[in-house]
């Protein structure tokens, strides 16, 4: 697994991190039973606070990606990930809702907000 | 638990006063200790370690006052500071000779393997050491004991960008064993702002904040604009201002108030730390 931290990022550190050891999580990349670095290990190896890399585990672990047993460290869990990937894309639901009602506001058609949407995907794309 | 406490310590100067302290440092975290010139940070420090007493108040270090138990705080901590506190005229090994029978839990190999791993030679004069080098040596005698507690006092000032990284990854080994605290007074704030868990920031004898350095960074923002958003009731929102023929840029010590009242009309970003010493010196204002 790997963490990249980027000073120019406007997102904080605990974001940038939380973000990728979920996305290796939800990616396969970490399977259940994996071994994650302690705490203070990760702190050490980003050279980030402790406090920063607890508050990361401790959110993961909230969304059950991980599970700390005490004395051992931290373990990727054993939940399903089908089940995480699901409960994601209801959460994604739930934003295109929004997003929805919002264009209805600004009276864009259906296709008017495919357009943008795949206007916007392909920019994220190109780096 | 707490590596150090100090409840209203008071300590008065002909010109000077270190007002009114009280703050915990918390076991097993890193704490930096930031402030202007003059802030009262090497008094405290001094303080803490005994070199000079408070006119009133109490200072706990790992859990006991030092004039009952001196003896046996010291050998719990490791000192490094920017003064020399070793014999000019002898040389490190000499030097080594004299401190090691102090500690109880003095161990030789790691005093080596640091001697080595910082490239100081056991024969040199403490005299013909850098001002980098001696900081050096002082930490490989702070770390070669076993020290439940670390202070560090200016510790990176005389040091180059290549140590002072190599610092950073000392500092975070020794808080790998949850037991062990270390306090780090500094200037060269972008260190802190790496591996920092704790800020304490004075200014003018004061206490500050005593506080998570994340959310430190998260509620203070700076903001950056034309000087037409700028009136008597935006201005409160400043701890310090600077303002030029192009605009303003200062910093404001409530973040979500800032957004709602600048909102698109200004830039707001992310402070660092010396953001805070800058404005708060120049502010004179004293904010929380």
């Amino acid at each position: 697994m790997n963490i990249l931290i980027s000073n120019a990022s406007s997102d904080p550190i605990y974001i940038q991190i939380l973000t990728q050891i979920r996305q290796s999580i939800l990616s396969g990349e970490l399977v259940a039973g994996d071994n994650l670095p302690s705490i203070r290990q990760l702190a050490k190896d980003l050279q980030v606070s402790v406090i920063t890399t607890k508050r990361v585990y401790e959110e993961l672990e909230k969304e059950k990606l991980i599970d700390s047993v005490v004395g051992k460290g931290c373990f990727v869990s054993g939940v399903n990930q089908d089940f995480i990937r699901e409960r994601r894309m209801k959460q994604m639901e739930e934003k295109m809702h929004e997003i929805i009602r919002e264009s209805k506001e600004l009276g864009m058609s259906s296709q008017d907000l495919i357009d943008h949407l795949t206007l916007l995907f392909e920019e994220e794309q190109t780096p | 638990m707490n590596a150090i406490e100090l409840r209203n310590v008071t300590k008065t100067y002909p010109l000077f006063k270190v007002d009114n302290i009280s703050l915990d440092v918390k076991q097993g975290y890193i704490t930096g200790l930031i402030g202007p010139n003059g802030a009262g940070k090497s008094t405290l420090i001094k303080m803490i370690i005994g070199l000079i007493y408070p006119d009133t108040g109490s200072i706990k270090t790992l859990g006991s006052e030092m004039h009952n138990q001196e003896v046996n705080i010291k050998q719990r901590i490791g000192i490094v500071s920017d003064d020399c506190f070793y014999y000019e005229h002898l040389t490190i090994r000499e030097m080594r000779r004299m401190i090691a029978p102090f500690y109880k839990k003095w161990d030789d190999k790691t005093f080596n393997t640091y001697l080595e791993q910082f490239e100081l030679s056991p024969r040199k004069k403490i005299r013909d050491l850098s001002k980098g080098m001696k900081i050096k040596f002082s930490l490989a005698v702070a770390l070669s004991h076993d020290a439940e507690l670390l202070i560090m006092d200016e510790p990176t000032s005389g040091l180059d960008p290549v140590f002072r990284r190599e610092l950073l990854d000392l500092l975070a080994d020794m808080i790998q064993d949850e037991t062990k605290s270390i306090i780090f007074s500094t200037h060269i704030t972008t260190d802190l702002e790496r591996i920092a868990d704790y800020i304490m920031f004075m200014n003018q004898g004061k206490l500050i904040f005593n506080e998570v350095k994340d959310d430190v960074l998260e509620r203070y923002t700076i903001v950056k604009g034309d000087m037409d958003l700028l009136d008597s009731d935006t201005r409160s929102q400043f701890v310090g201002i600077r303002e030029t023929a192009v605009g303003f840029e200062g910093l404001a010590d409530n973040r979500a108030e800032a957004e709602r009242l600048f909102g698109n009309y200004a830039l707001l970003h992310r402070p660092s730390l010396e953001d805070l010493i800058y404005y708060s010196a120049k502010g004179g204002r004293n904010h929380a």
